[in-house]
């Protein structure tokens, strides 16, 4: 594809940097990102792919806009309470970039409809809230061999890997699901907006990275940061052989639905 | 022994400690709630009661974070 003289205007920016160009550009513009939850982290991702141009963005989340979203969530806007956040994100989207074309589905991304939707993108982003949520991402993109980026938040931390296929997943560091008894609920641990959109934006970051094919992804590789110390600190870890969905004997064969009323544990 | 915890070195009064007197000692209680890197490599579970920790160990907790909406 040609840029026309307006795209060229809009992502000059982009086209100044070395490792983007033109030609970067282009690979932006053809690309497929899939947002899985278009909540705290989901939607300052979803603002900066659509601002970058990113050609297609699928946005899936069952939920409506509420009230308490509104302090982070920073796709929606007051007017939009009690509306699909993927409509409400579908519109601003449009607004930001109608460069892009947004595949919003209002649904659940469960073990029945995971593989069927990731097959249609080049990479996933975990904007969810709950770990069923993201083993089943884990699980689905590393049987579709599809690189995600996992992001976790919590109160003032967050955490991020980036899986590529082949190389370490979710699983080869947090085994199974944490005991249901031992998880706090979200509502109940709270966050601070600008910590969900500094990781959101940390895994826009990662996906256009892989997009253009530039720079050192964070594979084998878990970034924590504690925003109210405002340090950041990376732990290496490699494949585990005896993980269950990537290592020598994989045990997990088949996705399923992990049921578990979750949002965070952290103990300090 | 002297050991590294997340990047810090710390001195404990013992010559060995398995992973769950580890933990037990840095007082995280719910070990099911922390995965742990040994000296570079992810240690499965099953051996948190076995695995010996001893003078210049590098371990990791690294804890379940699962917030995002």
């Amino acid at each position: 594809m040609t840029l026309n003289d307006q795209q060229v205007e809009r992502y000059s920016r982009h086209i100044l940097l070395q490792d983007v160009g033109l030609s970067g550009q282009e690979k932006i513009l053809n690309a497929k990102v899939l947002i899985v939850g278009t909540g705290g982290l989901g939607a300052p991702a979803a603002l900066y792919l659509a601002a970058a141009g990113v050609g297609t963005l699928g946005i899936i989340d069952g939920d409506k806009v509420d009230m308490s979203n509104l302090q982070r969530q920073v796709i929606h806007f007051t007017p939009d309470l009690d509306k699909a956040k993927v409509q409400s994100a579908k519109e601003k989207i449009a607004l930001i970039n109608p460069d892009v074309k947004v595949n919003a589905i209002e649904d659940l991304f469960l073990a029945h409809n995971a593989m069927d939707i990731l097959k249609d993108y080049d990479f996933v982003i975990d904007g969810t809230d709950n770990f069923p949520a993201k083993f089943l991402i884990n699980d689905a993109c590393v049987m579709a061999k599809k690189p995600f980026s996992h992001g976790g938040v919590l109160r003032f931390d967050g955490q991020t890997m980036t899986h590529v296929p082949g190389e370490a997943c979710y699983r080869c560091i947090f085994d199974d699901l944490p005991p249901s008894n031992a998880v706090p609920s979200c509502s109940q641990a709270g966050i601070l907006g600008a910590i969900a959109g500094m990781l959101g934006t940390i895994q826009a970051a990662e996906a256009l990275k892989f997009i253009i094919g530039k720079g050192d992804l964070l594979t084998n590789r878990l970034q924590m940061f504690d925003a109210l110390k405002m340090k950041f600190r990376e732990v290496k870890f490699k494949k585990r052989a005896t993980c269950k969905v990537c290592g020598e004997n994989p045990v997990i064969t088949e996705l399923k639905d992990y049921e578990q009323p979750v949002c965070d544990i952290r103990q300090k | 022994m002297k050991i590294t915890i997340n990047g810090e070195e710390e001195t404990i009064e013992k010559d060995s400690l398995t992973i769950i007197e580890l933990l037990t000692h840095k007082k995280v209680d719910m070990p099911e709630m922390v995965s742990v890197e040994y000296n570079g490599e992810m240690l499965d579970r099953e051996k948190f009661d076995t695995q010996a920790v001893t003078d210049g160990d590098k371990v990791e907790f690294l804890y379940f974070m699962g917030g995002g909406q």
